[in-house]
């Protein structure tokens, strides 16, 4: 037996994963809560300890990390045009596991620092231009973020022709900067590898110990990375699969937490026929979005603004007075879990529904239909899931429960919204013991282990059309 | 004069899916030592501007084939002002108006437009070329 131990802290719950990378199966899991305001390993020690009573002591031969803890890692992108480089360097962040909490386009203002300052984020990824094209947006925003007391390390992904100027503006300003290659090199193309390698980098070298993490440090042997970083290592080894071991092929991802909803794709999802136009710029092949405004318990409110309190009401069987005093009694108390009772239960099948349909839904692409003179032509812009015949479900509203199959079915295509390229039919994975944060850790080391443990562990649970 | 190619934002405008033509010219313009952004058929105002700002193009080319030219391109000057690119050569060409008319009337109309050149049906690239050298002041330059 090689037992390895993998944590995941998270902003709430301190998640431990005990494997047998010999044996390839999970040993046990357990989870306290995160300790991070006074000493994070106090809860760890907390959930050590009753993974101790599940597994029995352990001599582990390695521990691994990653983390959402304080506030995960929380970045400002500035770009130029918003649909082109300042989508990409959201996609970067966002595919780097980054909580993105600002997005700015075109040249800063005054007031657009004086926000920045306030949402003091830990990295910001400063983009512009295509190599050779515009320079002065990103050569003012350097000046402007120069002058800055705050100092949070910047990234340069913009224009190569400015990168340097900038460099040079900034670190004379004493910012630490890290210069990387274009993520918009030219018109339309996508390059955000590197930006992401380097965010995650700067994220294990500076920002674990700003967070308090580096009391757990002596504990572990290799990587930290962002959990949701790991997440979206663990969806495409899955997909995708390994030397050795074959992926389930593409698939969509939903986790459904309390204060957010993430969703993955691992899918090329470019147009399929010769009509179809496409628009916009092309995604990542493994792509990561957050709906900061969808979630179970903090952000249960943006469910019922997306969805209608008509179709909640539909949904649940609830009166539309029953749901909104429902929603008022979650958002107060957050760690209200439905046992089983009635209107709780139907209140919370509801919400997951609708999170999991409007998340999905601004996820994936969109298909019109244009009538021209040479005929009915489409314009796709983002990703076409609809031929994705997988989705792997987790977070607690999704895990525990029953119904999960159910609720995975409102990630898929609608009638009713023709135009939204979900999953025409897909199988349902459920990730029932939390794993996938924690297969994505041990994938860096044990690829198919990895990929066979999350084989055997995730719950399949019915085929939804 | 700088050694950065000069560089063009092209495409073809509205619901109009006229690829080949687009292809065609993308070829001559590259060949003729142009940098281009293709944007492709069924292209808006709004995209070619885009990909010019972040381009840092010279040029804006934008081509028409099925007759709605006149419609599709009204108000692109004014968007470019709007959108920082005050001056940016605008150069249309194609069957860029409904049916026959005569040239002569078709390009004052898009000259007030705001476009520095509009072609009519069947003009050559080397033409188009022509122009653009002459719009972006490249004499002597190319082959």
């Amino acid at each position: 037996m090689k037992p390895i131990l993998l944590i995941d802290f998270g902003s709430t719950y301190t998640k431990l994963t005990a494997v047998d990378v010999d044996g390839e199966e999970i040993l046990g899991t357990a989870s306290s809560y995160t300790t991070v305001q006074t000493d994070i390993n106090e809860g760890l020690k907390a959930a050590l300890r009753l993974l101790e009573e599940k597994t029995g002591k352990l001599s582990y031969d390695k521990t691994y990390a990653c983390s959402s803890a304080a506030g995960g890692l929380r970045m400002v992108t500035s770009g130029l045009v918003p649909e082109l480089t300042g989508e990409a360097a959201k996609l970067a962040s966002l595919g780097a596991g980054a909580k993105v909490v600002g997005v700015y386009a075109f040249q800063l203002t005054e007031d657009d620092l004086e926000e920045i300052r306030s949402l003091q984020p830990d990295i910001l990824l400063l983009v512009g231009g295509t190599d050779g094209g515009n320079t002065e947006c990103i050569v003012h925003n350097a000046g402007l973020i120069a002058t800055m007391d705050a100092k949070f390390p910047i990234v340069i992904a913009g224009n190569r022709n400015a990168a340097r100027q900038c460099e040079r503006l900034l670190t004379e300003a004493g910012h630490e900067v890290h210069v990387c290659p274009n993520v918009m090199p030219k018109f339309g193309v996508l390059k955000i590898e590197e930006t992401q390698s380097k965010i995650r980098e700067i994220f294990l070298n500076r920002i674990v110990q700003a967070k308090g993490l580096s009391k757990a440090a002596d504990l572990l042997s290799d990587i930290m990375m962002p959990t949701p970083a790991a997440v979206l290592q663990a969806v495409e080894l899955l997909s995708q699969g390994c030397e050795g071991e074959r992926g389930i092929g593409d698939l969509i991802a939903v986790d459904v937490g309390g204060a957010t909803t993430d969703v993955y794709s691992v899918a090329d999802g470019m147009p399929e026929h010769m009509n179809t136009v496409y628009k916009g710029l092309p995604e990542p092949f493994a792509k990561r979005t957050v709906e900061g405004d969808i979630g179970m318990r903090y952000s249960v409110k943006g469910i019922v603004e997306a969805a209608g309190l008509q179709r909640m009401s539909q949904i649940s069987g609830l009166s539309k007075e029953r749901v909104t005093e429902l929603v008022e009694m979650l958002r107060a108390n957050t760690e209200t879990l439905p046992n089983g009772e009635g209107e709780l239960e139907a209140l919370d099948f509801a919400l997951a529904a609708m999170a999991t349909e409007e998340a999905v839904r601004r996820h994936a692409g969109t298909m019109e239909e244009t009538y021209t003179l040479m005929g009915l032509t489409f314009v796709q812009s983002g990703k076409n899931l609809t031929k994705v015949k997988q989705i792997v479900v987790t977070g607690g509203s999704l895990i525990h429960t029953q119904e999960t199959e159910k609720i995975a079915a409102y990630a898929l295509y609608s009638p009713k919204d023709p135009a939204s390229l979900r999953p025409k039919e897909a199988d349902v994975w459920v990730d029932r013991k939390y794993i996938l944060a924690a297969m994505g850790l041990l994938s860096s080391y044990y690829p198919q282990t990895a990929l066979r443990i999350m084989k055997k562990e995730l719950e399949f649970h019915g085929h939804s059309e | 004069m700088d050694n950065r190619k000069k560089v063009l934002v092209m495409g073809v405008i509205g619901a109009d899916v006229h690829a080949v033509g687009n292809k065609i010219l993308y070829h001559a313009f590259t060949e003729a030592g142009f940098e281009c952004v293709n944007l492709g058929v069924m292209v808006s105002q709004e995209e070619y501007i885009a990909a010019a700002i972040e381009s840092n193009a010279d040029a804006i080319v934008v081509s028409s084939l099925y007759g709605q030219g006149e419609l599709d391109c009204r108000g692109m000057r004014e968007k470019c002002d709007e959108a920082g690119l005050k001056g940016i050569p605008l150069v249309v060409g194609g069957n860029i108006v409904i049916g026959k008319q005569k040239f002569e009337e078709v390009e004052p109309r898009f000259k007030a437009m705001g476009f520095d050149r509009a072609f009519p049906p069947g003009t050559s690239p080397e033409t188009t070329i022509e122009a653009l050298r002459e719009l972006l002041h490249m004499d002597g330059e190319g082959k």
